[in-house]
């Protein structure tokens, strides 16, 4: 029997892998990856630059894992899907036959064609081999360019301050990650960039990079017209599928990405594809074609799994969620919220005066149920707001119980009676508060059913 | 179109390199046990010594704080674990390595030649006196060094983790058990009553506590027979029904990391080490072999200590005092002191409450089958970074669990909140509520309710 290929070791590739292997402990697994001989995590790279963590120790398995699970690893690069033969033929020239092949080839960064945008010294940041490059090029470097306002565009940031390196931070929205989130919140994390000594730089973009006398970056120009001196530049403007080899390669149909049906097949029998590089023809309702995130790829592995193991199992990834930390704020969301509110969409929106704390809870006007949630600085439990939100719970239904939601650590400040308030002040339906957050509080609760009784 | 060009002027970030207070503060620190280290030569006599036992006091005091304050404050609150796996000192380097060696010579010193140490000990003489009325001796300094590293490094960890309540809560607990409860009551008490007793540990790990040996025989015959009784009853109320009463409603954490001297050390002192412990498999294996191990061994000598003590049969005396003895040499001098403390650097800080302490045992066995207490992950969050697991102290690979969407459940948890602290995502809790408002939610297959309904869906047509 031949193996069902998976090509990609990330998130994705590896949950699909594992989740087969769930299904049916005897067909043969076989993971392909150029990029490092184990799955690692990928959102944990930059913990191995700034120090919190050695490369080993970002590897969610032990060693020892893929062999007991009969999952086969292999270190190469491919470079051709022949689909009429059901062979991948590798760099070298190895060929190697599939019963099903996964394609799950994550993503590259972005490049606009800026001039000298291939100098040494200017790089993404995605793989394991460009968290080498940046260990190389930090090395003696004093200042940097980060260019692009994304979430790895913060985490370059980050990094690069704890070598001491002095960042200038280009971002082309007026307001950071504005594509995102909302004007208040956007508004705080830039307050928080400063903070942290990076030089933001709002509605500014790159021009042109240029090279010194060895070859190598020396400064930038930006749109403006300013002239900044870096040894690094980093570019951070999103990412995109990372299927270069597979339009040459394959006949495999892509467009941006591979497209693919609501099972993750693709135009070709017994090739799917699945995560970042994924292109889906029909996105489910409210969702983008494209989700390049961590969670996503997850999901994806395990709806790919079922199908190739013979349940018929459309896309439906459920409620939208995702986080993010933000130097050391914190950042958590669930169902939709859009920078503005959609139509016949309310927001309530509260900040913690002088902290980096605040939560926003979007509702339809016309019978209150919520529709989304983001929350800075605070860690809200995801079961209870899918509940509330599949339930299409009312938003005062939600204040009145908003502690059940409350996941911070034990004994940290709560805010829900301030943000009660922050509502009753707002709107004329007002709100009391009936669940609290913990054991304490629960008892509370108890107490006060029995008073009233 | 002609673009004007300007020069930048740009923020510059913090240099990660010492400033110069943090190198003042070592450098006063440095001077401080410089000074220690000349009292081994009995060169501070007769009115020098007083003197230099308050200059070299202040000297690691005010070295100590200096620097463990400065090098946090001057960080914003947050987590502050960078460069920790490329710094010398944490990442078993030429300084750990260093440290590792001087405290694991040192620990055997304690044990074995403390007559070398006789300079210094004299050095406390005044300290001792004015505590406990009588002159000092090994054991008074090593209780001296051990609640100053506690004290000194306990502020440190507190300016450390000041953006966490539970951690400025825990550790000033943890400082206070061991300034109060571990140092400054015993001492008094044994001044004004001539009873030496620590009020916070209890049998098994302070095995003599129930030994029908020494300790016990000098409380029965206290003249102030009252007091003895109290501190009798309460060694055997606080290890037959405190310790479950409270491990079934906080989990072990309430004596592990809120009370007890050893975690109390671990978390301060031993701080910037907790990564140092390993999270396979193989040394979880090993971990369940082993302190279950002295937990019987423990047992087993206490119980022939009593069988022989009733019996007074001549054929046990020789046995039982010998097991008495090899479990003190083995077990309580060198895996909790020489072992547990001296490899801080090299194998992590948990190294005796993870692989033998037999009070740790008890605890956890209870927090693993009757307890309330567990750490709660924050359903599909997880991005498997492997901050939790690397910053456990006890060398439990939380990710495991949080990846899975799995509460975690495990003997050895001594609840710091470390890997809550750390997360970046908000995925742990620790939590006590009732279990029976427990959610059962595994996020393994996939996010959202359809994950659960495609479980479902797949349960019922295997």
């Amino acid at each position: 029997m031949h193996p069902i290929i998976i090509i990609g070791n990330g998130i994705a590739g590896v949950t699909a892998a594992r989740e087969i292997r769930k299904r049916n402990v005897e067909i043969p697994i076989l993971i392909v990856s150029g990029e490092t001989d184990h799955h690692f995590s990928r959102t944990a790279l930059m913990y191995i630059f700034m120090g919190h963590m050695n490369y080993k120790d970002t590897k969610p398995y032990e060693d020892h894992f893929w062999k007991e699970n009969r999952l086969d690893l292999k270190r190469a690069w491919v470079e051709k899907i022949e689909h009429e033969s059901n062979r991948i033929i590798f760099q070298g020239g190895e060929a190697m036959e599939y019963s099903d092949l996964i394609l799950a080839v994550g993503s590259t960064p972005n490049k606009f064609g800026w001039p000298g945008q291939d100098l040494p010294g200017v790089q993404g940041l995605y793989s394991k081999q460009d968290l080498d490059e940046l260990e190389k090029n930090a090395v003696g470097a004093k200042h940097a360019v980060i260019a692009g306002g994304g979430l790895i565009g913060i985490e370059m940031a980050e990094m690069l301050i704890t070598r001491g390196i002095g960042v200038s931070f280009l971002v082309r929205e007026k307001k950071f990650w504005g594509s995102v989130i909302p004007e208040e919140e956007a508004k705080m994390i830039e307050e928080h960039i400063h903070e942290h000594h990076v030089d933001l730089r709002m509605g500014d973009e790159l021009d042109s990079i240029h090279a010194g006398d060895d070859g190598k970056v020396s400064h930038i120009i930006t749109k403006t017209g300013e002239k900044i001196d870096c040894a690094i530049v980093g570019l951070t403007a999103g990412v995109r599928p990372n299927i270069d080899w597979i339009k040459e390669g394959s006949e495999v149909e892509t467009d941006r990405g591979i497209l693919v049906d609501n099972h993750f097949k693709t135009n070709l029998p017994n090739v799917w594809s699945i995560g970042d590089c994924t292109q889906m023809r029909t996105p489910p309702e409210g969702r983008r074609p494209i989700e390049a995130v961590w969670y996503v790829g997850k999901i994806q592995g395990a709806f790919v799994a079922a199908n190739i193991c013979g349940d018929t199992l459309d896309y439906d990834p459920g409620i939208w969620w995702n986080s993010a930390k933000f130097f050391d704020i914190e950042y958590q969301t669930y169902g939709t919220v859009l920078p503005t509110p959609q139509e016949g969409e309310k927001t309530f929106f509260w900040k913690a005066p002088d902290k980096h704390i605040t939560v926003r809870i979007n509702y339809r006007e016309s019978d209150l149920a919520v529709t989304g949630v983001n929350v800075f600085g605070v860690r809200h439990r995801h079961q209870v707001w899918e509940k509330w939100l599949s339930d299409e719970a009312k938003i005062t239904d939600v204040l009145s119980e908003l502690g059940a939601a409350n996941f911070d650590p034990e004994f940290f400040k709560q805010y829900e009676d301030e943000i009660i308030e922050h509502w009753n002040q707002e709107n004329s339906q007002q709100v009391t508060k009936t669940l609290g957050k913990g054991l304490f509080s629960s008892l509370l609760g108890k107490l006060n059913t029995f008073k009233a009784k | 179109m002609s673009v004007t060009i300007r020069e930048s002027h740009s923020i510059v970030p913090p240099d990660p390199k010492l400033d110069k207070w943090e190198r003042l503060g070592l450098l006063i620190l440095g001077i401080g046990l410089a000074l220690l280290f000349g009292s081994l030569f009995n060169i501070y006599n007769g009115n020098l010594k007083p003197v230099m036992l308050v200059v070299t006091m202040i000297a690691i005091f005010a070295g100590g704080l200096i620097y463990g304050l400065r090098t946090h404050l001057i960080k914003k609150p947050g987590i502050q674990n960078n460069n920790i796996m490329t710094a010398s000192v944490s990442s078993r380097g030429a300084i750990g390595w260093m440290i590792g060696v001087i405290l694991t010579t040192l620990y055997c010193i304690y044990y074995w030649k403390a007559d070398w140490l006789s300079g210094m000990t004299q050095l406390f003489d005044p300290l001792s006196q004015a505590i406990r009325n009588k002159p000092s001796d090994q054991w008074f300094m090593y209780g001296t060094f051990y609640t100053m590293g506690v004290l000194i490094m306990g502020v440190k960890a507190i300016a450390k983790y000041r953006h966490s309540r539970y951690q400025t809560i825990r550790t000033s607990s943890i400082v206070f058990f061991q300034l109060i409860m571990a140092y400054t009551l015993p001492y008094f008490m044994s001044r004004l009553y001539n009873l030496e007793y620590y009020p916070t540990y209890f049998w098994p790990l302070s095995y003599k506590v129930l030994f029908p040996g020494e300790e016990v025989k000098t409380l029965l015959a206290s003249k102030h027979e009252i007091l003895a009784m109290c501190m009798l009853g309460w060694s055997l109320i606080a290890t037959f029904i405190a310790t479950p009463f409270l491990t079934y409603f906080l989990g072990k954490r309430w004596y592990c990391s809120w009370v007890c001297g050893c975690g109390g050390l671990a978390n301060t002192v031993g701080d910037s080490w907790r990564q140092l412990s390993s999270k396979t498999v193989k040394a979880w294996k090993y971990e369940r072999v082993t302190i279950y191990s002295v937990l019987i061994f423990v047992i087993v000598t206490t119980g022939l200590l009593w069988v022989f003590h009733v019996t007074q049969a001549e054929s046990l005396k020789g046995f039982s005092g010998g097991l008495a003895k090899v479990y003190g040499f083995l077990i309580g001098s060198i895996m909790s002191g020489v072992i547990g403390t001296g490899f801080y650097p090299l194998l992590g800080t948990r190294i005796w409450c993870r692989f033998a302490c037999p009070m740790a045992a008890i605890l956890g066995i209870v927090q693993r089958f009757k307890s309330r207490f567990r750490i709660t992950t924050n359903g599909g969050q997880c991005i498997s970074c492997g901050n939790c697991s690397t910053y456990c102290e006890m060398g439990i690979d939380v990710r495991w669990y949080a990846q899975r969407g799995q509460d975690i459940k495990r003997a050895s948890c001594v609840g710091c909140g470390i890997c809550s602290a750390v997360c970046p995502r908000g995925v742990l809790s620790l939590e006590n509520g009732p279990t029976d408002q427990r959610e059962e939610y595994q996020i393994d297959l996939l996010g959202g309710m359809k994950a659960r309904q495609l479980e479902q869906k797949t349960n019922q047509t295997k």
